[in-house]
């Protein structure tokens, strides 16, 4: 992508990102008890960054998000295979899900689910490979 | 008995660590004490007293495959012939062979062979005679290949190669329906439920499928073509496998069946109309050879022939002169090879009209083909063995059943006039194969090498077989109470202790020899004059040619069947596909009357689905008919959001919430490669393809739709989402079904499409990424 000026969009950009940023982890919070989840939030967070890339250019995403999204594809699969595998401690079968309903201050009474940590593995994942997806193709100078 | 099968097989193992001294010794030197050693052993059980033995070691017990010996008077017969002359053709070929051949694969294969021939004719378990028939088949294709550097040894291994084997699954087919019909994989078992078999509707498809096997493994008519090409083999192997043993494995097949088959009219009908006109054309045919094994081989065949025709008979006197003459057919067809292979080793060349007056400076060779040959011939003489067993077979012929229809008492009166034709032509090739080389003038200009007298050690096998010949001619019942009736009668119980006579009155079988000797001597001489009659019959017609001409319209069909289809065209392939599951799913849906159509379970349409449907209706026709590729990209945009607008109606927020961003990244995806994209061109189809290719879309569309309602039309379980249901909460601990579906109930669905999707961005990464070579594109 190259490098765009483009005042209008960029001032967009810098506020319609992060109204996506939340939304999508409304969504991925969320997920467990009304629409959404793993996989609609890791696409809405991978709009939100691809919007930037779009708005900024490469070069200074990059530099405000040092981070590899290639890497995020194991890291994502990493994440929903150990929790998987955590159900093997317990010795139950894999993949067993367990959920409780805990006290924190400030928050209340909140449920915390292991089925939330294998969404978490499914929501990186999903941005891992949007993002990879959208800018090798976009960058590809070669052809 | 186990030990001595596969004694050959055992010592072939360490055949290529004795070859590797071969030019200090020849490696023949010690292969040879192999096949004496159980010539020995099976010599022991000859004897008026004879009781088969019987042993079993177990293989697969659990299928009934198991090493079953069993050792009859015609195992006895074959297996001593097997060794006898294995051990005979091995010493001359420690003369024949020099020692910068490769000796360790020659013995190798020749070992391997014996164990095999051994096996087939020991078993008495069906698959196991198959297994020893396939190792035949192999070895024998690796003899006839030996000289693997000549065009016409490769060419003939293949030839015998596809015809044996041919033959010898058509058996396996046979066999195993024997073995399902009788419930047991014994011969013997088999052969005393001959009244099983005898009524069983398979029994015409049995036979076929044997006879099969045992025409083209004893080169029968038409099979015979791949014998005269084996005969590129080195000359022990085919005065060997293809004169006294291999080529009698059929001939052995044939015998221990006929127990089964031998009442069966078509037995008697096939097996006899085979064996006489292979007899007839072979022995016709032979006459025309200009190559010494070319005759002899023809020979073989002929005399294979007469073997055959006189087991397909079935009488008492047929099967004891089939025996005799499986013996003698051994003696002087394994003598006559050996003679022409040291034609061939001392003068340089086979060919008889290079050949001439060779008496005089090869006596010894001349004496011995004088016998072979006169003894093919049948001349009467006292001290030939042929004689007695063409006799044998014109009694046989003159005395056959007259039961049975019109058919058979015709061919019952046929029979012995065809039978002495075939003897004239047996009797001109004789004699035209013994003057024919060894008087007339000589031709030394001709010859490659300057002929002498071979070395006393290659004349030393001939000179044991001749013996057999003449000992046998002179006392023809010495085996007879000892070896041979114990082996007819392995075939007919009702065979009697016979005497064979030279003299035995005027009866119409001497005047048939007397008959055969004086045609064949005014045919024989006069052969100038009437060999022109080749030109006419077969004139240019040859099975070789028929077999060629096969082969080679088989690899063009078969090539232009592949090409017919395999165009690279993936348009093509795809409506193959697309036909095909088209035509089954409909047969399938017809045949099982699963077309259904009720209309009691439908909810109601109202106007916001009809109006979203319309829309996606519209936009998928226009994709047909639009040619410009950015709008295609918007148009199918339309109906992927239309689906996502159907999910809100029908209330599935997570699919809608999915579907819209799914459509959107495609879409982007799909304008990010604008660019790249092709032009799209208006494909010029021929009006037939388009026609096709609309027929194939409307049908598939339409059975998929058919198929859909029949779907929903029959509801043969209630669902499960009940289950979900109730279960989501007070399991899962949330609220929304589908997300608890996704990653607890059926995590590991959810587990392997992030994978797919891990291992789609890594690949597309790599894709564009590693580009190894940038002119590949």
């Amino acid at each position: 992508m190259e490098k765009p000026n483009n005042l209008i969009l960029q001032t967009a950009t810098s506020l319609i990102a992060f109204i996506l940023l939340g939304f999508s982890i409304y969504l991925f919070m969320a997920g467990h008890n009304s629409p959404g989840g793993g996989f609609v939030g890791g696409l809405v967070t991978a709009a939100a960054i691809v919007l930037l890339y779009m708005a900024y250019g490469i070069d200074f995403v990059n530099k405000i998000l040092p981070i590899n999204f290639r890497v995020l594809i194991p890291i994502g699969l990493l994440v929903a295979l150990l929790t998987s595998m955590g159900s093997f401690i317990f010795d139950v079968p894999f993949l067993s899900h367990t959920f409780g309903y805990f006290e924190f201050p400030f928050f209340g009474e909140v449920e915390l689910a292991t089925a939330m940590l294998f969404d978490l593995g499914v929501y990186l994942t999903v941005v891992g490979v949007t993002v990879t997806i959208i800018i090798s193709i976009a960058n590809d100078k070669a052809a | 008995m186990i030990f001595a099968v596969f004694l050959p097989l055992l010592f072939a193992i360490i055949v290529p660590f004795l070859s590797k001294a071969k030019h200090k010794i020849h490696t023949g030197i010690f292969v040879v004490f192999i096949p004496l050693a159980i010539f020995l052993y099976f010599i022991r059980f000859i004897g008026d007293d004879f009781t088969p033995l019987q042993q079993t070691y177990n293989w697969i017990p659990s299928l009934g495959i198991n090493f079953d010996f069993y050792l009859d008077g015609l195992s006895l017969l074959f297996v001593l012939l097997i060794s006898g002359i294995g051990t005979l053709v091995v010493f001359y070929s420690i003369y024949y062979l020099h020692v910068s051949e490769k000796l360790g694969h020659f013995y190798v294969y020749l070992l391997m062979f014996m164990t095999a021939m051994l096996g087939v004719v020991l078993s008495d378990n069906v698959y196991l005679l198959y297994t020893f028939w396939e190792l035949t088949s192999i070895s024998s294709f690796l003899l006839i290949g030996f000289w693997n550097h000549r065009e016409r040894s490769r060419y003939g291994a293949q030839k015998s190669m596809l015809i044996t084997i041919f033959g010898g699954l058509s058996m396996l087919g046979g066999l195993i329906l024997l073995s399902i019909i009788t419930e047991t994989t014994s011969i013997r078992m088999m052969i005393e439920q001959v009244d099983t078999i005898l009524t069983s509707n398979y029994l015409p498809l049995i036979l076929v499928l044997i006879l099969l096997g045992a025409f083209t493994k004893s080169a029968q008519f038409p099979f015979h073509i791949w014998l005269p090409d084996a005969m590129e083999a080195p000359t022990p192997v085919s005065a060997y496998l293809h004169s006294a043993t291999m080529v009698k494995a059929g001939i052995y097949l044939i015998a221990r069946f006929s127990p089964i088959f031998s009442t069966y009219e078509w037995f008697f009908i096939i097996v006899s109309i085979v064996g006489i006109v292979t007899m007839i054309w072979a022995s016709y045919m032979a006459v025309r050879q200009t190559d010494l094994k070319g005759i002899l081989a023809f020979s073989t065949v002929s005399q294979l022939g007469m073997i055959m025709a006189m087991l397909g008979f079935g009488t008492e006197a047929a099967i004891f002169a089939a025996v005799f003459h499986i013996l003698n057919h051994a003696t002087f067809k394994g003598s006559l090879f050996m003679i022409a292979g040291i034609i061939d080793h001392e003068t340089g060349t086979r060919d008889i009209r290079k050949l001439g007056g060779l008496l005089t400076l090869m006596p010894i060779s001349a004496t011995l083909a004088l016998f072979g040959t006169f003894s093919m011939a049948g001349v009467p003489l006292p001290f030939l063995n042929g004689f007695y067993s063409k006799e044998l077979f014109f009694d046989a012929t003159l005395d056959l059943e007259q039961s049975g229809g019109s058919f058979i008492s015709f061919l019952s009166e046929a029979i012995p006039y065809l039978a002495v034709f075939a003897s004239i032509f047996t009797f001109v090739y004789s004699m035209y194969l013994f003057f024919g080389v060894f008087t007339g003038p000589k031709k030394l200009e001709l010859l490659p090498k300057k002929p002498h007298e071979a070395p006393i050690g290659m004349l030393l096998s001939p000179i044991v077989l001749v013996l057999g010949v003449i000992v046998i001619g002179l006392f023809p019942n010495l085996l007879n109470g000892s070896l041979l009736t114990h082996a007819a009668q392995a075939v007919n119980q009702a065979v009697e202790l016979e005497h064979v006579h030279f003299w035995h009155g005027f009866v119409p079988a001497l005047y048939m020899s007397l008959i055969v000797v004086i045609i064949g001597l005014i045919l024989f001489l006069t052969r100038k004059k009437w060999s022109n009659i080749y030109h006419v019959l077969p004139g240019k017609f040859s099975f070789n040619k028929v077999y060629d001409k096969g082969i080679e319209k088989l690899d063009t069909y078969s090539t232009s069947v592949t090409n017919s289809y395999m165009t690279g065209s993936l348009k093509l392939y795809m409506s193959i596909i697309l036909a095909v599951i088209l035509l089954a799913t409909f047969f399938v849906m017809y045949a099982t009357d699963g077309f259904v159509l009720k209309t009691d379970n439908l909810a109601d349409i109202n106007l916001i689905d009809l109006a979203v449907v319309f829309i996606m209706v519209l936009a998928a026709i226009a994709t047909i008919f639009v040619h410009n590729k950015l709008a295609l990209i918007i148009i199918t945009g339309i109906v992927g959001f239309g689906i996502s607008i159907l999910f809100v109606i029908f209330r599935a927020p997570d699919l809608a919430l999915t579907q819209l961003v799914v459509e959107t990244i495609s879409m982007a995806l799909f304008l990010l490669a604008y660019y790249h994209l092709p032009e799209l061109r208006k494909i010029k189809d021929t009006a037939k393809t388009t026609t096709l290719n609309t027929i194939l879309a409307v049908g598939i569309g339409t059975l998929i739709t058919m198929v859909g309602i029949a779907a929903h039309s029959s509801n043969w379980f209630a669902t499960i989402s009940d289950y979900f249901v109730e279960t989501s909460y007070k399991l899962g601990g949330g609220h929304n079904i589908v997300n608890v579906i996704l990653v607890d109930m059926r995590g590991l669905d959810t587990l392997f499409e992030i994978t797919v999707l891990g291992i789609a961005a890594l690949a597309i990464y790599g894709l564009i990424k590693v580009r190894k070579n940038k002119e590949a594109e």
